[in-house]
């Protein structure tokens, strides 16, 4: 195993090492220490490999991973995993706002609470919040899933497009063309997989409710004015 | 007498209710929808066209024409990238994006910037393998949107520009009406073919230069430092965004004004906000300057250049390159008189077409539709565009060698005058014929 202490070495040494790295590579595990809240920790890796991050991160910790299993034993800045491709990100604290920006594609799990924006512009990625999750979260958001076990803030789904947001608890408001809509039987096998892919097994799928677009917003109509 | 007819005055057109202004009125009244249309703002705005060059005279000799050198070449990103860019020539292809352009358009904007040796620009859509394969330097556009963005595509690009603002709308998203949103660019969006798509005006995942700062510094991470990282706003308030970019890390600032194009936009947002090209040059320069930054952090200008004299003259004011869209567009077709019965069944004329929103443009540029896109041959576009930019080049060169420049980086504002009292206030030049500089003396 490598172990990077971030107190000795830079995170551009890391990150340089970890893009060295090829697909079949046999330096698959690697540690992080000390990584006191620093950015960009484990950015634009692309290598099927494992890193434990021991500490907070700060900002785009993981950002546009791809094949990656990246663990973060502390909280995690804005934009954990924004970006992501594939792989998995795992953060055992909370994350803050923007957790899973964008993402493409992979897993995202948050074993705490996210802040505010939580998979906004979602673009594939599944990301499982297993605390509740700020306001605006899953604006615009594009395709991919947002799987909430506590509550949802303010301004769910805001012009949502082709995403799936699933919450167990509360939903303070719902934003602009975001609806609850009945779940399919394909909802809830997929809404299942991303459950056991995040080790929760206690919850069943029965106990979300499943928002999506409206789909009014689609195309420019007067009648749809105040919404835009 | 009584079937004499009155005396009347001719019908006269109000100024203020002209008629451009009527028709939207009207317009307005019978959709209950805003204007949307294509390009940069068409009222008259202060311009390059209002300063002019002094030349050479007895206290300053010029250069030989064309047998002395003047160089044109320019490096780009030189502050931080490991790999800085370098142009032939100071004028690039700015961001267009796959999708408000066609395939080939795109392909032929690439094959033209290439044959010159300068770089072409993605947009808000992602990067297409023609639009890599046929561009030699490629900057890719990091957008609100984030649509096709992969650090795969990060890597095979030569340069990042992450997207703040365009000048035809400063604070506004990006939209593609559905008639554009083909399967192609449906799926490099990720979105749903057909629909109207509305993509967001600010970052997902930062807001203000605090957070810019570390944005770069992963994007920085991500390419190990070798890229160069320009910062795009529109002109609106170029002294602090040229100050907060360059704080940010930036490599270069590119600033487009007002008249800068844009594929769609809300018609009274292109009017309405934003500054003049013009006026944004000299803040953007005097941030640089006082920052110790000018010629280290580069500016690129934008918005509404046309021809030699415009790229000379932004150089002169302190730019390091410009951009061009529309014009690049022109060049390649888009406007054409031969098209002009076409152009009559859309409504509109050439020279005036603007409806570029709906996609059926009858050049083939600015559509999706395969058979019309099938009308641009990309390599006469590339060839037609290639022409045009080294007529850009040759221009500025002459002005430069009539300075007696033997780099065109080495005009300055000394060698202008200003036509108007507004031109000159706003570029810190002297009046024609007079010493004064408003507000400085
Ligand atoms: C058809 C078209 C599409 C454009 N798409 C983008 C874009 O995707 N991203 C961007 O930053 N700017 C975009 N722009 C603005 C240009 O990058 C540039 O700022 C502007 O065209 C410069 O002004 P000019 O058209 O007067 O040369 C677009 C402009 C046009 C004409």
């Amino acid at each position: 195993m490598h172990v990077v202490d971030l107190e000795q070495q830079s995170v551009r040494d890391l990150n340089a090492a970890l893009h060295r790295l090829t697909p079949d590579t046999n330096e698959t595990l690697w540690q992080v220490t000390n990584s006191g809240g620093k950015h960009a920790i484990g950015a634009g890796v692309d290598a099927p490999i494992d890193i434990v991050i021991k500490g907070n991160v700060g900002y785009y910790c993981a950002g546009m991973n791809k094949q990656a299993s990246i663990t973060i034993h502390g909280n995690a800045g804005q934009g954990v995993a924004e970006n992501m491709m594939s792989g998995r990100v795992h953060v055992m604290g909370d994350a803050s706002q923007s957790a899973g920006a964008t993402g493409r594609g992979g897993l995202l799990i948050v074993e705490g609470d996210a802040a505010a924006r939580c998979g906004i512009s979602m673009k594939g990625i599944d990301i499982i919040v297993k605390g509740s999750i700020g306001a605006m979260s899953a604006f615009m958001a594009q395709a991919g899933n947002l799987v909430v076990l506590g509550d949802a803030g303010e301004a769910l789904g805001d012009s949502i497009y082709e995403a799936t947001v699933f919450v167990r608890g509360k939903v303070k408001s719902l934003g602009a063309d975001c609806i609850e809509k009945p779940m399919s039987a394909d909802d809830k096998t997929r809404l299942s997989g991303i459950l056991a892919g995040a080790g929760v097994e206690t919850v069943s799928p029965e106990d979300f409710r499943m928002y999506a677009s409206a789909r009014r917003l689609y195309n420019f109509h007067i009648d749809n004015l105040s919404s835009y | 007498m009584s079937s004499a007819k009155p005396i009347r005055t001719e019908p006269r057109f109000s100024a203020t209710f002209d008629r451009y202004t009527i028709s939207e009125i009207q317009r307005a009244a019978a959709t209950g929808i805003y204007d949307i249309r294509g390009g940069g703002a068409k009222r008259r705005v202060p311009h390059f066209d209002d300063l002019l060059f002094l030349g050479a005279s007895v206290s300053r000799y010029p250069l030989e024409g064309y047998r002395e050198k003047c160089g044109t070449d320019v490096v780009l990103g030189s502050r931080f990238a490991k790999r800085p860019i370098h142009l032939k020539t100071p004028v690039t292809i700015a961001g267009m994006s796959f999708g408000a352009l066609s395939a080939p358009a795109k392909e032929a904007l690439g094959r033209g910037a290439t044959a010159v040796g300068t770089s072409t620009t993605t947009g808000d859509g992602g990067m297409t393998n023609e639009e890599r394969e046929h561009s030699s330097i490629l900057v890719y556009q990091l957008l609100p949107s984030r649509y096709g963005m992969n650090p795969d595509d990060l890597r095979r690009a030569d340069a990042i520009e992450i997207v703040v603002g365009q000048g035809a709308k400063p604070g506004g998203g990006g939209m593609l009406l559905g008639q554009k949103i083909s399967e192609r660019v449906a799926e490099m969006r990720t979105l749903p073919a057909g629909i109207d798509q509305r993509s967001a005006s600010r970052h997902p995942d930062w807001t203000g230069p605090d957070d810019l700062e570390i944005k770069i510094e992963e994007i920085r991470e991500i390419t190990d430092w070798q890229k160069p990282i320009y910062v795009k706003v529109g002109a609106s308030r170029p002294y602090y965004d040229t100050a907060l970019a360059v704080k940010s890390g930036a490599d270069v600032v590119v600033i487009d004004g007002m008249q800068g194009g844009t594929a769609a936009t809300q018609e009274v947002f292109i009017e309405n906000v934003g500054i003049p090209t013009l006026a944004a040059i000299r803040p953007a320069v005097e941030a640089l300057q006082e920052l110790g930054m000018h010629r280290k952090v580069q500016l690129i200008v934008s918005g509404g250049i046309r021809n030699g004299a415009d790229v000379a003259k932004a150089l002169a004011l302190g730019a390091d390159a410009v951009a061009i869209g529309t014009a690049a567009l022109i060049a390649m077709g888009d406007n054409s008189p031969a098209l002009e019965s076409e152009y009559q069944k859309l409504g509109s004329t050439a020279g005036a077409y603007d409806d570029w929103h709906e996609g059926l443009d009858p050049a083939g540029i600015t559509t999706q539709d395969p058979e019309l896109a099938k009308r641009l041959d990309p390599a006469v576009a590339g060839r037609r565009l290639a022409n045009y930019l080294s007529v850009l080049t040759l221009e500025a060169q002459t002005i430069a060698r009539a300075c007696g420049k033997s780099h065109i980086h080495n005009l300055e504002p000394e060698d202008l005058v200003a036509l108007t009292v507004e031109a000159a206030a706003i570029t810190r030049v002297p009046l024609v014929g007079t010493s004064w500089i408003p507000g400085r003396d």
